[in-house]
């Protein structure tokens, strides 16, 4: 009887334990976070004052209407941003796709010779810092012209997210088993019917992860973009941020009201495919 | 009929490897040229201007060149194991919730939604010795009367970057740690259960070897990613105060950029591009081991 007491002591004990950590570590997660927010509801007055205040005294959306107001009242383009980044994320995310799904298929399926110091010397492209990247691709850039583009930001963050999609999205298409595209294939279909209507819709999940990846990783991106971006032509989100800074200054309520903006469709998303995530990377993890 | 003569995964891969080419290979060759060269972004014409490997020896016998390297290597260091240990122990916990445990893996991943320099500037900003959140919270608690130079000495700053960094990249770790824990199959944790294991055993001698592959699948793609730190160095100190916390990244800019002497930073580029790519096979060569060692290699 004593034993089983002392026992439910401890697992009490060990629940409130479990309890408390999570708590602790969750705070640690959102807080930095939802500061971030707060902020952007608040005058910047209040958000610099000494001694601080930590109950706001109002909340107004001051921030935001500056934000969208005229160039001329402290407002940025971000409206421009948005469009630049979109565009960029969404065009860079579906061509990453569609070449990772060719080259995840070609690893999953065929026999490669030299296959995995082909796979390490694809992933390591990956491992040159964008900073070193920047300085030659900025020279080029320049004599092809194509700074300031769409197009040359496009082309960068296919190169980036290439090898991360192909890594995913093979050990996914490694999950199909190859006999269900051959029994397709014997009832007539041919190679590429097989994978459109077999192959492609079994794994559509991990092609999702690896797209929610491609797409964060443009959409956040700034070494590249702060060299190979000039002007409104192609200046995204992250870029934007800067024109909240200027030599000795900082509108610290401005750049919280554009990075909620920044954050929002990136929360929509993951939290749309948060569950293919984690699928996604076990399959891409273990049998890789 | 008109054959193809390439084989088709060849055809398959040939968009990547043409992207990847042009896009990454390309400049690296131009940035190995230039490397060579005495190019000055202001005077193109310098381009041509042959000095052999000069400013490889000149990266060799520069104090500031080996401190920021070895602070690459140490922050390299402390983050990836700080983020495994963290990672891991925040996986395991989310694991045991059966309730809302959607919502908690959400919450979890809202750092990695954060651009790495918006992260820079939110750590700024709550590092601030004057008006940033945690000195106020210090002060306002009690805790401390000074406004700690969070950010201006040398060691405080290396601590907050490794913070920022700690705390954007936790989640990686934890999401591919879950992933694992969800994929461990429960025979081999119930046999040791009923052999007797105590629930420490369990864990460090059936759970972990299962996760292993994981953790280094983490590492290697943290250490792929380590130039995220140079967005998040470069607001929150831009690898000051007085270099103290420089990065080889921060320098690589400043040395390109700043100075416009376009052909010393890229021999430290290439430098700094072998330190990742030693990092990046290294970890490749543990997944390789900790895969075939549970029978899942290829």
């Amino acid at each position: 009887m004593d034993q089983g007491q002392s026992h439910r002591i401890r697992r009490r004990l060990l629940a409130l334990g479990h309890f408390i950590g999570l708590l602790l570590a969750m705070s640690l997660i959102c807080l930095p976070g939802l500061w971030v927010v707060l902020n952007s509801f608040r005058p910047t007055v209040e958000i610099m004052a000494k001694p601080p205040v930590w109950i706001p005294s109002e909340l107004n959306l001051d921030n935001y209407r500056a934000m969208f107001g005229g160039i001329g009242e402290g407002g940025v383009p971000v409206l421009t941003y948005f469009w630049n980044s979109l565009v960029i994320s969404l065009t860079s995310t579906v061509i990453a796709l569609l070449v990772g799904m060719a080259g995840g298929y070609a690893f999953a399926r065929y026999r490669i010779p030299g296959k995995s110091a082909v796979f390490v010397g694809l992933m390591v492209t990956r491992a040159v810092p964008g900073v070193a990247l920047s300085l030659p691709l900025f020279i080029l850039y320049g004599r092809l012209g194509i700074i300031d583009t769409h197009f040359g930001m496009i082309l960068v963050y296919v190169a980036l997210n290439v090898p991360f999609t192909i890594w995913l999205i093979d050990g996914f298409f490694r999950q199909v088993p190859k006999e269900l595209a051959e029994a397709a294939e014997i009832d007539g279909c041919t190679r590429w019917q097989a994978f459109w209507k077999v192959e492609f819709p079994v794994a559509r999940a991990g092609i999702a992860s690896a797209g929610i990846f491609a797409f964060l990783t443009s959409w956040n991106e700034y070494a590249l973009a702060s060299q190979l971006t000039r002007s409104l032509n192609s200046k995204t989100m992250p870029v934007g941020l800067m024109d909240f800074t200027s030599q000795f200054t900082l509108n610290w309520g401005g750049m919280c009201a554009l990075a909620v903006l920044m954050i929002i469709p990136a929360l929509v998303l993951t939290f749309l495919v948060q569950k293919h995530l984690i699928a996604g990377l076990t399959f891409g993890g273990v049998k890789g | 009929m008109y054959r193809m003569r390439l084989p088709p995964w060849l055809l398959l891969l040939l968009p990547a490897f043409v992207i990847l080419l042009a896009v990454v290979a390309i400049p690296l060759v131009l940035s190995f040229y230039s490397s060579f060269t005495a190019f000055q972004l202001t005077r193109p014409e310098t381009i041509t201007k042959w000095i052999g490997t000069f400013n490889y020896q000149k990266a060799m016998g520069d104090a500031n060149f080996w401190a920021a390297f070895g602070r690459t290597v140490l922050l390299l260091t402390v983050a990836l194991n700080l983020e495994m240990l963290l990672g891991l122990g925040l996986a395991l916990m989310v694991a045991k919730v059966t309730r809302g445990q959607r919502l908690l893996r959400t919450m979890m991943m809202f750092p990695m939604m954060f651009s790495p320099i918006l992260v820079g500037f939110q750590f700024k900003f709550i590092f601030n010795d004057n008006v940033g959140l945690l000195n106020n919270a210090l002060q306002s608690l009690g805790l401390t009367d000074v406004a700690i130079p969070w950010l201006v000495d040398g060691s405080l700053a290396f601590f907050a970057i490794v913070f920022a960094e700690v705390w954007t990249s936790t989640s990686v770790f934890a999401i591919l740690i879950l992933a694992g824990l969800f994929a461990i199959p429960q025979d081999p944790v119930e046999a040791a259960r009923v052999d007797g294991c105590t629930p420490w055993q369990t864990f460090r001698y059936v759970t972990l070897p299962f996760l292993m592959p994981f953790i280094y699948i983490a590492m290697a793609i943290r250490s792929l990613d380590v130039a995220r730190a140079y967005d998040i160095v470069q607001v929150m100190t831009a690898g000051g105060p007085a270099r103290r916390t420089e990065l080889l990244w921060t320098l690589i800019g400043r040395t390109g950029y700043v100075d416009a002497r376009m052909g010393y930073a890229n021999a430290m580029g290439y430098i700094a591009i072998l330190l990742s790519i030693v990092f990046t096979v290294y970890f490749f060569r543990k997944l390789t081991t900790a895969r075939t060692s549970l029978g899942m290699g290829d």
